[in-house]
């Protein structure tokens, strides 16, 4: 090579490393940030106790945010079990009997990908919380979710469906199935791996969600696991939310703490989805 | 009784094959109808015609292998014997399948209960991955909603029809996907034949497989001929003289698309042919 050329070779190498850093950069920054202030209170007692006749002004170390983590979980699981028979369905709609409303119902879903979350709270504070007049609660939180985790089920899950070969659905066919026997019993199954990973997609999605819990699940200091369809529930964004929000003394310091177990749960069902999700044959037997 | 069934009028050109064809009606039992016939089909894919009138009459408990150059509508005949071609988007076809003189496209037959009774076997081995040996043998009876009382022993039986049951007895839990190649057809077969099917089809059932498995899966074929009627398409010229009865030879040319250029016993059509272009194929001229 000549001279130049190897000049212009090591120069474009070097700025396509720079835009890669760039790019990482924000993510290394931010759960740095959030780990620096995060981890120096993370300590039992935040999973152990929860926020329940704590003086605002009580020093970080005082108190947990064990309600709020009892809360996400049983939100995200609703609205999981939830929207996981409607999102398969869906994909199995549209992927396996594609017919003629497939196309609208495509972009229907992608538009509802697209639907800010705090629009899915209103919509259920509109619907549930007031005019149903079933209040704020835990499972009204979920409900929104469940709008938010919807379109990411379906569309992984469609993903996952168009992996199965045809020769399956074939088969199925020419030993004498009807279409629903062979999408339900042979497609499906075969995709279950897949849809597994699309529901925790569609639950890292909306765990870290703020906006439709304010308006759904409004938020409390004690674990109320017994009342999720009748009283207000809190959750982890909620919890951050709420610490930040009350500005007085160490409640920022458990903010910080809430914000980085939020993180690192995400961080875990990501790296889940992509564990399970991962060819079989790279699987360790 | 005559092999071929009345030919069609657009026919002509090869009726002096079929006045000869006749003869070969000596095929399995003497007065038992053929099973499967087929009267004057032709087949397109959208505007594309892919297969002109073919008839054909599949005599029962006797293997016919249709053999022929690539893309010469082999395989979509096949799919027509069970309603399978209709499955292909822009599918479409033309002329008369019965089976036992019921019209399979007929109002009587459902396509589900068609393809019941005529079964089929693809070119790759396809076990439901997501399914156990056991499961897979009896996917047939699930996916049509029929109850057996003894599972068991329907397994055993269908396994041991596709010569499979010894290899698999300790294991039949492991999933279907774990067995080799041949041994995952044999128990595609063993799927097919669960469901009690009067034919079995099979598109190139052993062209995926190393010699070894291929000798096993025809020693099958040979071995389920008392219980059904099987269609075979097959590129191997050996394979089509070692385990058919009767052969069909496909061809496609620029005037004509698919359409079989003769037909008849196994033995004639390789040793003595009618037509010289079947001579040049089987001899392996051309194809």
């Amino acid at each position: 090579m000549s001279n130049r050329k190897l000049v212009i070779d090591r120069l474009t190498t070097l700025i396509i490393g720079l835009c890669a850093c760039v790019v990482v950069a924000p993510l290394i920054l931010i759960v740095g940030y959030v780990a620096m202030k995060g981890l120096p209170n993370l300590t039992l007692t935040f999973f152990t106790k929860t926020l329940e006749g704590i003086d605002p002004t009580a020093p970080a170390s005082d108190g947990g945010a064990a309600h709020a983590i009892v809360g996400t979980l049983i939100q995200v699981t609703l609205a999981a079990l939830i929207s996981l028979p409607f999102g398969v369905l869906t994909a199995v709609y549209l992927n396996e009997i594609g017919g003629r409303m497939s196309g609208v119902i495509r972009l229907f879903v992608d538009a509802m990908s697209g639907i800010p979350s705090v629009v899915a709270g209103l919509f259920i504070y509109a619907v549930w919380v007031v005019k149903a007049g079933q209040g704020y609660s835990g499972f009204a939180a979920s409900l929104a979710l469940s709008v938010l985790m919807l379109p990411t089920i379906a569309r992984t899950t469609e993903e996952m469906l168009k992996l199965v070969p045809d020769g399956l659905r074939e088969s199925a066919l020419a030993l004498g199935a009807p279409q629903w026997r062979t999408s339900l019993q042979i497609v499906v199954p075969t995709a279950r791996v897949g849809i597994v990973t699309a529901v925790i997609l569609g639950i890292a999605r909306v765990a870290g969600e703020t906006a439709p819990l304010l308006m759904t699940g409004f938020g409390a200091d004690q674990v109320n696991s017994a009342q999720t369809f009748s009283e207000p529930q809190s959750a982890l964004p909620l919890f951050v939310f709420q610490q930040v929000t009350n500005s007085q003394g160490a409640a920022v310091e458990r903010a910080w703490t809430g914000a980085f177990v939020l993180i690192a749960l995400v961080l875990v069902l990501f790296t889940l989805a992509r564990f399970i999700g991962r060819p079989a044959s790279q699987r360790n037997r | 009784m005559q092999l071929r069934p009345p030919l069609p009028a657009t026919f002509e050109s090869d009726a002096h094959i079929a006045s000869k064809v006749q003869s070969t009606h000596e095929l399995g039992t003497k007065d038992v109808p053929p099973t499967l016939v087929a009267e004057g089909v032709s087949a397109w894919f959208g505007k594309r015609k892919v297969l002109d009138s073919v008839s054909l009459a599949v005599p029962a408990n006797a293997v016919t292998a249709l053999i022929g150059p690539s893309g010469c509508g082999k395989s979509t005949f096949l799919r027509i014997l069970n309603r399978m071609h209709e499955l292909v988007p822009g599918a479409s076809l033309s002329g008369r399948v019965t089976l036992d003189s019921v019209d399979i496209y007929g109002s009587e037959l459902r396509p589900t209960q068609t393809r019941q009774r005529v079964g089929m076997v693809f070119q790759k081995p396809n076990p439901f991955p997501s399914m156990s040996i056991y499961d897979n043998v009896l996917s047939g009876l699930k996916l049509t909603g029929t109850k057996t009382d003894d599972k068991d022993g329907l397994v055993e039986w269908a396994l041991r029809r596709s010569s499979l049951w010894n290899e698999v007895k300790d294991r039949l839990r492991t999933p279907g996907g774990s067995l080799s190649g041949g041994q995952q057809q044999r128990l595609c077969i063993a799927r097919s034949l669960a469901v009690k099917p009067q034919v079995l089809l099979m598109d190139e059932p052993c062209s995926a497989l190393d010699p070894t498995s291929t000798r096993r899966v025809e020693d099958t074929i040979r071995e389920i001929l008392d219980e059904v009627t099987v269609v075979i398409v097959t590129h191997n010229m050996q394979q089509a003289q070692r385990c058919s009865d009767q052969t069909a030879f496909f061809l496609v040319d620029e005037n004509r698309p698919g359409h079989i250029v003769e037909a008849g016993r196994t033995e004639q059509v390789f040793s003595n042919p009618i037509d010289s272009r079947t001579n040049d194929y089987v001899n392996g001229r051309f194809g």
